[in-house]
């Protein structure tokens, strides 16, 4: 019988009925200590530390601190020595602060080459969905779960439905995977995945770098989908090969890997079609990743929004980001602009960013930071001059960490200010309390930090 | 996990849609490494700014969507260390209902009209043998996995339940054999 993708991967795993086999579990400080001190009570020990890897990445400040015990934050400095302390009693790796490895745990992952097809993969972090850009199965999970796979390399799971989205046509010019996925959000409503393994496929998609596709899988879990894939492909292989996790006899494994594609008429519970060459830059204006428009749009008016429920939404939302209906998008002004998170801060990402800004100035209203998403991506940017690029525009070139996509470390945004991000979630307070997010490609946020305000990248030079 | 089998009392409403995990509890409080004392930052900033009020009862009604964004599950433990020991809702984010029941805090799905009857009846109690919410509105029926309903009514440990089974996944270690994927501890 045709089978799915998930399908596939699905049985390759499944131990017994609802219990699925984990190859890689990654770790950071934040949703693990809870976990390992429910083992160390239990008696338990972590049954495949070789299969299980960590890195310090959400609290880490971006400033050049470069030992857990020198991170002036208490609370910060005790998690990530938790980790560290936990790592070595139960001998697990761990890029920590001060090794050339760390970073976020999504962007470390398929740097090393431990992210391959096939696999299936689980962190106490929800958008683990990123690593399914490599036609693996891989998910975000809580801290019981966490303690339930260093305990059994297993987890108990409900098979979820499947979803297929097929992108016809291809992007315009200037227009990025961070736009097609906040398009895809907008279209569907951040709760149009829930229950779903989401598979991205067609021409737009194929076409794309293993950076961008990794962009779009990231923010999966931002419509509620439990899963998103994209089919392995010579993209896919090339970026594997070499790294330092590569499989042994890599050519053999290549060929397993070229099995696990979708099968034609393989069916789905549910599919949609979306017109990718249709699809503009993007900026979010709300609370929540759908609430977003193209570049071009104004601010909705709540008042033409017919559910009552969904126009208290947008009236909360446009009150907690100060803004007024039917204000062009392009006159937004942001004071802060973050290129940075596990969605936007790869070398690709910094480059587009770097190719923007080059040889021009940062407006003298913004305050604009880059944050390469692990030391590896720092040091190679530094390698191709990208930092100069950036210092000599007026922006802050940093150290490796989630920084300002979630505030948990010294890069937050202050009450009010109004930022252009290439993170992933404009919630409440999610970069600061009372701060404004406002979601954008690297593109755009690099433009924006330009100009002082949104601008349509397409007609932009 | 204490075993859960009825809940009964008064209802808090929490009138709004989509309310993700960093309102639950904002991420300046992840940074404990304790599983307790999460309930007093419980939406910290919704609270404290008198956006809302909420009071303590065993029964919390919100709006679709309840739970989404982070994983982080010091949200369901914020829930509970507040006191609420149930949640009903129209839908859950996948991962929140899953953190939910690992930790004993009973999650229940009703349509929305049903969560509206509850919410106005301001007392209710649920059974979770029987699924049924019953309030002065009427009774109303729920789903949840069987093997989960199992886990909650006994209170089960599920780390205790799969080792039990642990033969089982010696013998998918074994048959994996060169498949066996990256070893990070070699890198």
């Amino acid at each position: 019988m045709a089978q799915t993708m998930f399908d596939k991967i699905w049985d390759a795993h499944e131990v017994s009925d609802g219990l699925i086999y984990i190859d890689l579990h990654l770790v950071h400080e934040v949703t693990s200590p809870q976990a390992f001190d429910g083992l160390r009570m239990a008696g338990r020990q972590v049954r495949r530390p070789d299969k299980t890897l960590a890195t310090a990445d959400h609290n880490v400040p971006t400033d050049g601190t470069m030992a857990a015990r020198l991170i002036a934050d208490e609370l910060s400095r005790v998690q990530v020595e938790t980790l560290e302390r936990n790592c070595e009693e139960f001998h697990i790796p761990l890029y920590s602060l001060g090794s050339e490895r760390q970073g976020i745990v999504h962007v470390i992952g398929p740097e090393l080459g431990v992210t391959q097809p096939g696999m299936t993969i689980v962190c106490g972090d929800s958008h683990t969905s990123t690593h399914g850009a490599f036609g693996a199965l891989a998910f975000g999970i809580g801290t019981s779960e966490v303690e339930h796979v260093l305990a059994t390399q297993c987890l108990v799971q409900k098979r979820p439905k499947s979803m297929r989205i097929s992108y016809a046509g291809a992007l315009g010019a200037g227009v990025t995977p961070k736009d097609l996925i906040l398009a895809t959000i907008g279209r569907l409503g951040t709760g149009g995945m829930v229950g779903h393994a989401v598979e991205y496929a067609g021409p737009a998609i194929e076409a794309l770098s293993m950076p961008g596709r990794m962009t779009i899988c990231n923010m999966t879990i931002e419509g509620g989908g439990r899963a998103g894939m994209i089919a392995p492909d010579e993209t896919t292989f090339e970026w594997v090969r070499g790294r330092p996790a590569a499989p042994q006899g890599f050519d053999a494994v290549v060929e397993r890997w070229r099995q696990l594609p979708t099968d034609p008429g393989a069916s789905f519970d549910t599919e949609v079609e979306i017109d990718a060459s249709a699809i503009s830059p993007m900026v979010t204006w709300g609370t929540n990743p759908g609430m977003v428009v193209e570049v071009t749009d104004r601010v909705p008016d709540p008042a033409a929004i017919d559910s009552p429920a969904d126009r208290e939404s947008a009236e909360r939302a446009l009150a907690y980001m100060d803004l007024a209906p039917g204000t062009p998008m392009t006159e937004l002004r942001p004071e802060r602009v973050f290129i940075g998170s596990c969605t936007n801060s790869r070398i690709e990402d910094l480059r587009e960013a770097a190719a923007i800004v080059d040889g021009r100035k940062v407006a003298g209203s913004v305050r604009a930071m880059v944050v390469p998403g692990s030391q590896q991506v720092k040091a190679q940017a530094e390698a191709e001059g990208l930092h100069e690029v950036f210092r000599g525009a007026g922006f802050e070139w940093r150290e490796a960490g989630c920084s300002m996509c979630l505030g948990m470390n010294p890069d937050t945004l202050i009450e009010g200010e109004r930022c252009a991000s290439t993170s992933n979630r404009n919630f409440e307070g999610r970069q600061g309390k009372g701060g404004r997010t406002h979601l954008v490609s690297p593109r755009m946020a690099a433009a924006a930090a330009i100009e002082g305000h949104f601008v349509d990248i397409r007609d932009w030079s | 996990m204490r075993p859960i089998d009825v809940i009964e009392g008064r209802v808090s409403v929490l009138d709004r849609h989509d309310v993700d995990t960093d309102q639950i509890i904002p991420k300046q409080f992840l940074k404990r490494v304790e599983r307790t004392g999460f309930g007093e930052f419980l939406f910290y900033d919704w609270l404290r700014d008198g956006e809302i009020e909420l009071e303590p009862n065993p029964i919390l009604v919100a709006g679709r969507n309840f739970g989404c964004g982070s994983s982080r599950e010091h949200a369901p433990w914020a829930l509970e260390d507040f006191g609420f020991e149930a949640i009903v809702a129209p839908s859950f984010a996948d991962i929140f209902y899953a953190n939910c029941t690992k930790v004993g805090l009973l999650p229940v799905v009703l349509d929305e009209a049903h969560c509206r009857a509850v919410a106005g009846a301001g007392e209710a109690r649920i059974d979770v043998d029987d699924q049924t919410v019953t309030c002065a509105e009427g009774v109303f029926e729920f789903e949840i996995e069987p093997d989960v309903k199992h886990r909650l009514l006994h209170g089960l440990d599920d780390i205790g339940i799969t080792l039990g089974g642990a033969a089982a996944i010696d013998e998918f270690e074994s048959a994996q054999g060169p498949a066996a994927g990256p070893v990070t501890t070699a890198l």
